[in-house]
């Protein structure tokens, strides 16, 4: 166990160093870069277009940049904005709490809704409890988290004259007023992912439920609680598990979208802003540590999977 | 062992397929969702057919005395900002959403079996390398990849269609290779191991049926994210370019701009979308019961 956890750290290095990579030749792909947005509105000349390219160290081969950049990112450099010019780092120092945040709190309720309306629907399989149940929790996950999100951002400005608030308050510096701002968007995040989990262990406990070992437990006269809590949802959760791991890379995407709609300053929406100015070391940072969140996601998945359900060997 | 044993329990309800409308019936009773999610498939699916005979208006050409109106006997649906008849845009975005999300869906199910079968069943070093490039694959932010790549492949129908199979694909074999995984060491399939079939004998005739259900079932619910994948691409402007009628676009220009004057301009569309997502979700769990024997009721 000890030897598979060394060998998939170890291994965590060479996946993110082939994220970085097709991140870092990916960007530099995408047409025009810093310099024809910076000079967009000043008379410049080809000369001074290759200049600023000179100063951002974006006229070398792309070997070179990507060799400079990655010994920055050794003594825990991540370079400097192109737009902002203030160190990457800086940036994302504000910006992590505010995704970090709002990820949590959509894990959270997706979880909260999703296991209660799985077993339901499961144990009351085609019954009217299980039709509710699912068509919400399905219905919930059909509707657009933007389209939500737009309707819920526009409408009570029309009927209540009541819009969100521009500026963002941090946790720390006013917790309420911060959770209802973030509570909004957590709630339409979770719900777009609660409908997958819910049916994930709706068809987990379905297939559990039918096993022999359940009947057993059933037989010897244990509460249909007891067995469905302890013995079927225990293993219907382990490929729940899987999911999960999933889940946050679904999570990285629709913080992206309800930051932009919600005007959060968190990093979705500085990777957007970051992608469209083409500010390369912002990208490649914040790509970077979204692949890290997700791999680490998926490494403690993987583990978790194998001390849920000893049945699997790990190799 | 258990394969023939399920094969034996399947085989009555195959005999009882000839009389049709029993079945339909039976589905109907049992399945009350699911036979919901297959009509809203077969309108989605008759409207991108039918589009051209169906729409009763151009989806492109407004008229210009008939901007941001309500819903009218001529116009159902209203008119958006250019004149356009709404209804007819709706009919028409139901094609572009169902191409592009059955032709996702068949590279990233195809992609995904390969995959995960191949990652499951063999396992050892092969699956730790493959599981590699499959974690950069998973761990890259969708949106770079989709904003890069539409930037490269220029935008359209079909770079749409292959950037999202791509992107879909590697959740799709995680859940494979795990399915696979847990039934590499059952009984059966040592058995026929030990009987003497080969990998290719066993991958076919144990595995693939044992995940079919499975991967069925993905594809029916990954058809429902494509569409919404779709759909919240073309909203933040990266999606299939104009003239075609998407319902994601629909939402995020002139439904946006004129959301409080003119309402319905973004109910439509996003009602088109949740309806087509629902759909195929719910078809997607009706046919996880009926297919998976292990689920039939009564045994």
């Amino acid at each position: 166990m000890s030897r598979y956890l060394a060998r998939r750290l170890v291994l965590l290095v060479p996946t993110l160093l082939g994220v970085s990579i097709v991140v870092f030749v990916l960007v530099r792909l995408l047409p025009g870069d810093a310099t024809t947005l910076m000079l967009q509105d000043a008379r410049a000349t080809a000369a001074d277009e290759q200049a600023l390219r000179h100063r951002l160290g974006i006229d070398q081969p792309i070997h070179v940049q990507y060799v400079t950049w990655l010994g920055g990112l050794a003594r825990g450099d991540l370079g400097t904005s192109f737009k902002s010019h203030t160190p990457v780092r800086d940036e994302l120092a504000a910006r992590i709490p505010v995704t970090a945040e709002l990820g949590v709190l959509a894990m959270l309720i997706s979880t909260l809704i999703a296991i209660p309306v799985g077993v339901i629907s499961a144990v009351r399989q085609d019954t009217w409890p299980d039709y509710v149940s699912r068509s919400a929790a399905i219905g919930l996950l059909a509707i657009p988290g933007f389209w939500l999100g737009t309707l819920v951002v526009t409408l009570p400005s029309v009927w209540w004259q009541w819009t969100p608030p521009l500026r963002y308050t941090p946790l720390l510096d006013n917790p309420v007023r911060n959770l209802t701002q973030d509570l909004v968007p957590a709630v339409i995040l979770g719900l777009g992912l609660a409908g997958g989990l819910m049916r994930l262990i709706r068809t987990q406990m379905l297939e559990v439920l039918r096993q022999d070992f359940v009947r057993t437990a059933a037989a010897k006269g244990l509460a249909e609680r007891a067995v469905v809590m302890r013995h079927a949802l225990k293993n219907a959760l382990i490929p729940a598990v899987t999911v999960l791991g999933l889940q946050v890379s679904l999570l990285v995407s629709g913080t992206v979208v309800l930051e932009s709609i919600f005007v959060l300053p968190g990093m979705g929406r500085y990777l957007l802003e970051a992608v469209q100015a083409r500010d390369y070391p912002a990208v490649q940072a914040l790509n970077l540590l979204f692949a890290l969140v997700i791999v680490v996601a998926n490494l403690i998945v993987d583990v978790l999977y194998g001390w849920i359900d000893p049945r699997v060997r790990y190799v | 062992m258990t394969t023939t044993a399920v094969r034996l329990r399947a085989s009555p309800r195959r005999l009882s397929v000839p009389h049709r409308t029993g079945a339909l019936a039976q589905l109907l009773r049992t399945k009350p969702l699911g036979a919901i999610g297959a009509a809203i498939i077969l309108v989605l699916l008759i409207a991108a057919i039918g589009a051209p005979w169906l729409a009763p208006y151009p989806y492109d050409v407004g008229v210009a005395g008939v901007r941001l109106q309500g819903p009218s006997l001529a116009h159902p649906f209203g008119t958006d900002a250019n004149g356009r008849d709404l209804l007819s845009r709706i009919i028409w975005g139901a094609r572009v959403s169902v191409t592009i999300g059955f032709g996702a869906v068949a590279i990233s199910t195809v992609l995904a079996i390969c995959v995960g079968v191949l990652c499951g069943y063999f396992g050892g070093w092969f699956d730790l390398l493959v599981q590699r490039v499959v974690d950069v694959w998973i761990s890259f932010p969708a949106l770079v990849l989709l904003v890069s790549l539409v930037a490269i492949l220029g935008p359209g129908l079909f770079s749409t269609t292959l950037i999202l199979g791509i992107l879909l694909a590697p959740g799709t074999s995680r859940v494979v290779r795990s399915a696979v995984l847990g039934m590499r060491h059952l009984p059966y399939v040592e058995s026929a191991r030990c009987a003497g079939a080969g990998h290719i004998r066993i991958i076919r005739a144990c595995v693939l049926p044992n995940v079919s259900a499975t991967i069925i079932v993905l594809a029916t619910i990954q058809l429902g994210a494509a569409i919404l994948a779709e759909s919240t691409l073309s909203f933040l402007g990266y999606g299939v370019p104009p003239p075609y009628p998407t319902w994601g676009a629909m939402l995020s220009g002139t439904g946006r701009a004129f959301m409080l004057q003119s309402p319905w301009l973004s109910v439509w569309p996003g009602l088109a979308i949740s309806a087509a997502v629902f759909g195929f979700n719910m078809l997607g769990d009706a046919l996880r019961d009926i297919l998976d024997p292990r689920l039939g009721r009564g045994s």
